[in-house]
């Protein structure tokens, strides 16, 4: 992480959104687009989108201590992960998917891509999904990831991490993103985390520990919220045309 | 108006495919035999900048049913839906880059009170090494009615074939072969959406 180039092709709010190209990140070189963005107007393609509309969602699927299916329990610290999916008017947005993927207890993600030699666990699949409920509320029950050897620069590990990825109201809503611990001493190294532009930004992908949440004898408890752009929302700012 | 502030994106990363393309949540076929309109398959590379095709991309789509409609409440024209149509499709890229679905030509879709969108689908990219989804539309190059669309006319001429799907025949429908260029001179013109 000696040379950052930081490219100028953002989409969205660039107080916000982590930029295209971000070398320090290696895989954005010739994956970021280089052009400019096209402004286009907002219509009933981008104001309307898929909302949950994918497969039947079981109360299991959020529990990704058990839902290997194995009758066994995940390796690891237990935690319940949960929040409020609001839109920026602060309205909550009932009923959408969310999607989490992530490591194990030791860092190793069950797929065949990952070949790190830390330890798999059967009993961890390391995937996960439910709805928000009326009030916009998610949960799930899962245990803390490992950090994540990679090699994109020496001795480069990611900060422990859960993906998620979720729909919103609408096309705009659509959001995949990644959510950290608190206190953790990767995250000032980590190019992924640190193309995100301003601190307060880097701060909305960090949980909060929330004693209140933790549950006796069972597992510690995070809170974190996600806000997505509503679907009256406006165009997006843009400051491509004052520049 | 006060707005909360956005969550930020990152990236897909390269570990998705088991959780986002699991059986039940993969939809490369949005159709079923009883689905209203005529039968298309589109299918496409993900190229980077190098030309060298992405084999772990995420592509998903959106679009209306065959009477222009979509199956969402903010759908105010209050056409026909299509009960056996969603308009939701979601494909991985395998070794050559390549991603398929099976679905209907969209009908066009209303821009305001008076004009009319030329038949469209949505298209979102995601992938390692993109820290934020891309966004863009596939047209039909064999539309009449693209040269009055109103989005496609804020895309620069020289940048407006990028949006462009090419038409083949196909052995049981119409093959229309849409390139997704993340970055080069070829690049798909991209919507700040």
């Amino acid at each position: 992480m000696n040379q950052i180039t930081i490219g100028d092709i953002v989409r969205g709010d660039r107080e916000v959104f982590p930029p295209y190209l971000y070398e320090a990140y290696q895989s954005t070189r010739r994956r970021a687009p280089m052009l400019p963005l096209i402004e286009v107007p907002l219509t009933l393609s981008e104001l309307t989108g898929p909302g949950s509309a994918i497969s039947a969602i079981t109360p299991e699927d959020a529990d990704l201590t058990r839902n290997a299916g194995t009758g066994d329990e995940a390796i690891g610290q237990r935690i319940i992960v949960t929040g409020r999916v609001l839109d920026d008017r602060g309205t909550p947005v009932p009923n959408t998917l969310l999607e989490i993927w992530q490591a194990n207890a030791a860092g190793r993600y069950l797929h065949k891509r990952d070949q790190w030699p830390g330890p798999l666990d059967p009993n961890f699949l390391g995937m996960g999904r439910c709805l928000t409920n009326q009030e916009g509320v998610y949960r799930f029950l899962t245990i803390r990831p490992g950090a994540y050897p990679w090699l994109n620069h020496p001795n480069a590990w990611r900060p422990a991490h859960i993906h998620f990825s979720l729909f919103g109201p609408s096309m705009l809503s659509r959001l995949v993103t990644q959510m950290y611990f608190p206190d953790d001493p990767l995250h000032q190294l980590d190019p992924i985390l640190n193309a995100v532009p301003t601190e307060a930004a880097r701060k909305s992908l960090i949980a909060v520990y929330d004693h209140g949440i933790t549950e006796s004898e069972w597992a510690l408890g995070y809170r974190w919220d996600i806000v997505v752009r509503g679907a009256a929302a406006t165009p997006f700012d843009s400051k491509e045309r004052e520049r | 108006m006060k707005t909360l502030p956005l969550t930020s994106s990152q990236t897909v990363g390269p570990f998705f495919a088991p959780t986002l393309l699991r059986t039940d949540a993969v939809r490369n076929v949005l159709v079923q035999p009883e689905t209203v309109g005529e039968r298309i398959r589109i299918e496409g590379r993900v190229l980077d900048g190098d030309g060298v095709p992405v084999p772990d991309a995420l592509v998903e789509i959106w679009q209306a049913n065959a009477h222009g409609c979509y199956n969402h409440p903010a759908e105010q024209e209050a056409g026909p839906l299509d009960p056996s149509f969603v308009g939701f499709g979601r494909s991985g890229t395998e070794n050559e880059g390549l991603y398929w679905f099976e679905t209907i030509k969209p009908g066009p879709v209303p821009f305001d009170q008076e004009r009319w969108q030329a038949p469209h689908i949505c298209v979102t990219v995601f992938a390692r090494g993109l820290l934020n989804h891309l966004v863009t539309r596939l047209y039909f190059e064999d539309e009449p009615t693209n040269a009055g669309d109103p989005v496609l006319q804020c895309v620069p001429e020289d940048r407006r074939a990028t949006l462009l799907a090419r038409r083949e025949a196909g052995d049981i429908a119409a093959v229309y072969r849409f390139a997704i260029v993340l970055q080069g001179p070829n690049e798909t013109a991209f919507f700040n959406l």
